[in-house]
């Protein structure tokens, strides 16, 4: 593993047939050893966490045996060393995920979330099955291997579609790119993501942090090869990353619901990271992705044992003054605050600044452009994560009496996960040191490059100290701007609120993407589906088709059965006139 | 001039007679009928041994000038008979019991029919191989009839014997054919002559071949030839069912491809045009009929109609290979059957005939893991990935598409995707349906040990696909 090396192992060929063979082959390489460390750190940490959190369900063996199938599919897509069993661990993971978002099924709204990230992801996931089918019959192959080296070979070849010439390889990418969107969460289809944390915290954690959402991001680094060689491909990821980056962290500075923050947290890092592999740099996305997983478990893990001590309740504006019942908590969300808000030193500031200079360094025009959008985000970023520490630990109590009756601390076996996680949002990001601070500081990157390269472009090193010295300023002053809102003057957040109403209206909803879909999407579709599916498809075509079909093949079964007369005569007969026929169709045709 | 009869070479079918004699006699003296049984089993286990252990030491060969062979082609369905034999004999410990049939008789016939049916996969002879199907054959009549008691029993014995002398007439209008034309019964010697003689004499020689698919037609329940088959799986026991819908299957099929590939190679291109559309139209047949059964012995019965369409398709490119895919094909759907008519035995209880579908309303309530297992059987002969039955019709479909059948294979797929209806209708009437009566079932060991079996294979086979294959292809070679 040190020399870059890769390990391929092929466990077996499943089928072999001419030129046609599935193989369940493993590979490990640089790239998924740094996947396997966040699946499994995270995922054995969110296992221990359960215990105490599952504690008395009665679904716990349920919830166990869909979060080792969870985490088995994970690792499944992590390992993989051809797209076909890439593929199933990609299916695997969604249908996981449907079932844990679902968990709790009898409640409508949980049941809704999962139908609905398994609707939403089935768009992402119709582009990536369509671009594994195009892999094929490009490359005749699926193994990553005879793709990547075929690459270069394939360059300028085109597709024709609907009398357009694309060039494949831009379409490949692009196809897998959709499900790369679908899986992580990106702008349009982030829409599930908020929604799944009706499934239980730990689930939400796994989600957010190792298995699910990173999936995406893991697909478009594995398929660096590709991606290099489409400058327009590369645009896309570039551009779609920085809108997601920007606009989830607008949403998630307005809401009330403690997990509905960190969601959209976790949807706009997303964009960070994609926005790092647009622009080439896809160690950075990588690193992004690791530091990100660990202070993201734990922001999930810890409002999972605020919601546990304050008995389920979410909202953020019924809470407060948190801090003196839950000191573990308190200090390990702090820890995770200062890291996603980019605080020197600790994980998130190395991966942040590291995806910031080379958006810087992407070019005069775009670069400067997505380096303004994700500074902006950035600046978000630590102010919505400060209104939520202020708003949940700081201040008074806001709710119940008897809710505060009731607070605690969570017991040992979650308390301990969480410092586990609170040492890597401390200390993460320590294998990343930009080579401006430390000599061979950015030991990732140089340990990511046999497989993922040298990013291009270099800078000034005063360029660099402006970009690091820009992003410490921002995150400083939106941690500044939420104590001044949510510490010093408690009235400020509503005169703003009501001074911008439009403004807050539209962020608090949303941009009204949920009912954006519905509008075009979803009540068109059952409208239609209503109407013209079931009122003339169903009830007439395919009810005709199948009620038809079955009805002529029944009609025809009961023909077929009367020649089923049971008399031995007429069997033999049969059987004589079906000879004959043979005879007749050589001799006489 | 004499040639030493190498007798080691018939031991394994030596074996299986002489037990079928000794089940006979020791069925008069033993109080305990079970140990007949298992007396059966011994013998099966130990021909088996001989046989593959002559196999590996590489004494294969034949005797009786070239009669009877022991070569890798019979040793292959040798093994596909002692797995029906020995599963066979497990799930009738109860069910016969049950139904109140004298043990000695059944058990020896189905031992003789066995050995028939070795003979039949060794037989490099028209002579022997029509000795190996009457034995086989004879055996299955009475056991179709085996339930005298029973009308539908009788009628099912009755009708099959009818036929069975019908269909052997062709047969043997068929070998006199081919030996007016060419003088010999031997196989190699057949081809032989095919091959001296070119193109002369080949109106009649198609004339013999199209007799003897119309023979073996009959013996695998190809259309139009498979009238029978419904009737008598019907009305037979739903042991000797489950024993017909394979083990004798897969015989003739075996003889078929003996006679197809060996004796008449030369004309692998007019046999396959007359198998082509009797193998689209079986599948299509046997899968539209399956749909309007209520009674699920008889659905079966379609459904290995459908089968042997499916397994025919193999014989169509001629190639080795497709051929490989085709025994592969014929072991996973005996397995799979087996498992699936040992649940339907277990339906069968004292005053409950358990044949019908509704019979299995609420099943997997009752009884989940019996339910969860039928599934699996139900899933495996539907086709459904990563289970063996899925794996059986790839390879022989992509052997077909390779070699040019797009469009049969285009109307198999459709029609497997019919099937499917009447496979899960199983499931619907176990998972979604509620139970008529809430009687138990019990399980006996002997079935539980090839319910066992035969789920396990039907995974495996599934998953790791390429042990079974390589097996085949070996077969063929050796």
């Amino acid at each position: 593993m040190r020399d870059g090396d890769a390990i391929r192992i092929d466990i077996y060929r499943w089928i072999v047939s001419g030129n046609f063979s599935v193989s369940i082959g493993i590979l490990i390489d640089r790239l998924s050893s740094v996947m396997l460390i966040v699946v499994t750190s995270i995922s054995s940490l969110v296992f221990i966490y359960s215990i105490g959190y599952m504690h008395g369900d009665k679904g716990y063996a349920r919830f166990f045996s869909y979060l080792s199938l969870f985490v088995f599919s994970m690792l499944m897509l992590v390992l993989a060393d051809n797209f076909l069993l890439l593929y199933f661990g990609w299916e695997a993971v969604g249908l996981c995920s449907y079932l844990l978002i679902g968990f709790w099924f009898e409640k409508k709204s949980a049941a809704d979330a999962g139908k609905k990230a398994f609707i939403v992801n089935r768009f992402g996931d119709f582009g990536f099955g369509l671009g594994v089918i195009l892999i094929f019959l490009t490359f005749g192959s699926l193994e990553y291997m005879k793709v990547f080296s075929g690459a270069g070979a394939a360059l300028g070849q085109t597709v024709n579609i609907f009398g357009h010439e694309v060039d494949t390889i831009t379409l490949i990418c692009l196809l897998l790119f959709c499900g790369a969107m679908g899986k992580s969460a990106q702008v349009p289809l982030h829409v599930w993501l908020p929604d799944a944390m009706e499934g239980p915290t730990p689930v939400s954690a796994l989600i957010h942090a190792a298995t699910m959402v990173t999936a995406g991001v893991y697909l478009v680094a594995r398929c660096n090869p590709l991606f290099s060689l489409s400058s327009t491909a590369m645009t896309t990821v570039a551009v779609v990353g920085g809108t997601t980056a920007v606009f989830a962290a607008t949403i998630g500075l307005v809401q009330n619901d403690i997990k509905r923050v960190i969601a959209y947290s976790t949807v706009s890092q997303l964009g960070y990271m994609f926005l790092a592999l647009g622009v080439g740099a896809y160690s950075a996305g990588i690193f992004h992705l690791y530091t990100h997983a660990y202070f993201k478990a734990l922001l999930f893990l810890g409002s999972g044992s605020v919601i546990h001590a304050m008995n389920n309740e979410m909202n953020m504006q019924k809470m407060g003054g948190l801090k003196k019942y839950m000191p573990v908590t308190y200090a390990t969300f702090m820890i995770a605050s200062l890291s996603i808000s980019g605080i020197p030193g600790l994980a998130g500031f190395f991966s942040k600044d590291e995806i910031l200079w080379r958006a810087y360094l992407a070019g005069e025009g775009s670069g400067r452009i997505l380096w303004m959008l994700a500074t902006a985000a950035a600046f978000m970023t630590a102010f919505y994560s400060f209104r939520l520490i202020f708003l949940t630990f700081h201040g008074s109590f806001r709710g119940s009496a008897e809710q505060e009756h009731h607070l605690h601390e969570s017991p040992a076996v979650m308390t301990v996960p969480l410092m586990i996680l609170a040492v890597g949002a401390l200390a993460a990001g320590w294998v990343g040191i930009p080579p401006l601070l430390l000599e061979h500081g950015d030991r990732i990157g140089e340990f990511l490059a046999p497989v993922l390269g040298h990013p291009a472009g270099e800078g000034l090193h005063s360029e660099e100290m402006m970009v690091m010295g820009v992003s410490v300023l921002v995150s400083l002053a939106g941690i500044l701007a939420a104590v001044i809102f949510y510490i010093k003057k408690r009235d400020l957040p509503e005169r703003t609120a009501s001074a911008f109403k439009p403004v807050y209206t539209m962020l608090y909803n949303k941009y009204w993407a949920d009912e954006l879909y519905e509008k075009i999407l979803v009540s068109p579709v059952l409208r239609m589906s209503d109407k013209v599916f079931l009122g003339f498809f169903d009830g007439r075509l395919i009810e005709g088709i199948v009620n038809g079909i079955p009805s002529f093949i029944g009609s025809f079964s009961r023909g077929l059965r009367k020649m089923q007369t049971g008399l031995i005569s007429s069997y033999a007969f049969m059987m004589a006139a079906g000879m004959l026929i043979i005879l007749g169709m050589f001799f006489f045709f | 001039m004499f040639e030493t009869i190498n007798m080691k070479i018939l031991l394994p079918e030596l074996i299986l007679i002489c037990t079928g004699l000794a089940v006979i006699l020791l069925d008069l003296v033993l109080r305990k009928k079970e140990t007949v049984a298992f007396i059966g089993v011994a013998g099966a286990l130990l021909s088996a041994y001989y046989n593959f252990s002559l196999m590996s030491l590489g004494w294969s060969g034949a005797v009786f000038q070239n009669m009877f062979v022991l070569d890798g082609y019979s040793s292959f369905f040798k093994l596909i008979f002692y797995i029906s034999l020995i599963i066979t004999i497990f799930i009738s410990l109860n069910y016969i019991k049950t139904e109140r049939v004298s043990s000695g008789e059944y058990y020896s016939l189905l031992l003789f029919s066995a050995s028939g049916m070795m003979i039949m996969a060794g037989a490099a002879d028209f002579m022997v191989l029509y000795l190996g199907i009457e034995l086989m054959s004879l055996s299955l009549y009475i056991l179709a009839g085996i339930m005298r008691e029973r009308r539908t029993s009788n009628e099912a014995a009755i009708k099959y014997f009818f036929l069975g002398a019908f269909s052997s007439a062709f047969l043997l209008f068929g070998i006199s054919l081919t030996y007016g034309l060419t003088g010999t019964t031997s196989i190699i010697e057949v081809a032989e002559a095919l091959n001296r003689l070119g193109p002369a004499g080949r109106n009649i020689t198609l004339i013999a071949v199209i007799f003897f698919v119309t023979a073996f037609g009959f013996k695998v329940a190809l259309v139009p030839f498979h009238m029978w088959a419904p009737d008598v799986y019907e009305g037979a026991p739903t042991s000797v069912t489950a024993f017909m819908s394979t083990g004798p299957k897969a015989a003739a099929f075996a003889v078929m491809g003996r006679v197809l590939f060996y004796a008449f190679g030369a004309l692998q291109l007019q046999w396959s045009a007359i198998i082509e559309p009797l193998s689209i139209v079986t599948i299509a047949v046997g899968s539209i009929l399956a749909l309007s059964q209520t009674n699920i012995k008889r659905m079966l019965a379609y459904s290995a109609i459908a089968h042997a369409g499916y397994a025919s398709i193999g014989f169509l490119p001629g190639t080795q290979e497709a051929f490989a895919a085709m025994i592969n094909y014929l072991m996973i759907y005996i397995i799979v059957n087996l498992g699936a008519f040992a649940v339907v035995v277990i339906m069968r209880r004292e005053g409950i005939m358990g044949e019908e579908l509704s019979d299995y309303s609420g099943l997997a309530k009752k009884n989940p893991l019996v339910a969860f297992l039928m599934l699996i059987f139900m899933f495996s002969l539907t086709g459904i990935p990563p289970l063996a039955g899925f794996i059986g019709k790839f390879y022989i479909f992509m052997g077909a598409v390779e070699a040019g059948y797009t469009k049969l294979v285009i109307a198999a797929v459709i029609f497997s995707a019919v099937s499917a209806f009447f496979y899960l209708r199983v499931v619907v009437y176990m998972y979604m349906k509620e139970a008529a009566e809430p009687s138990v079932l019990i399980v006996p060991h002997s079935v539980k040990l090839v319910l066992a079996f035969t789920s396990i294979m039907a995974i495996l086979l599934g998953i790791f696909p390429s042990v079974l294959l390589d097996f085949a292809r070996a077969s063929l070679l050796g």
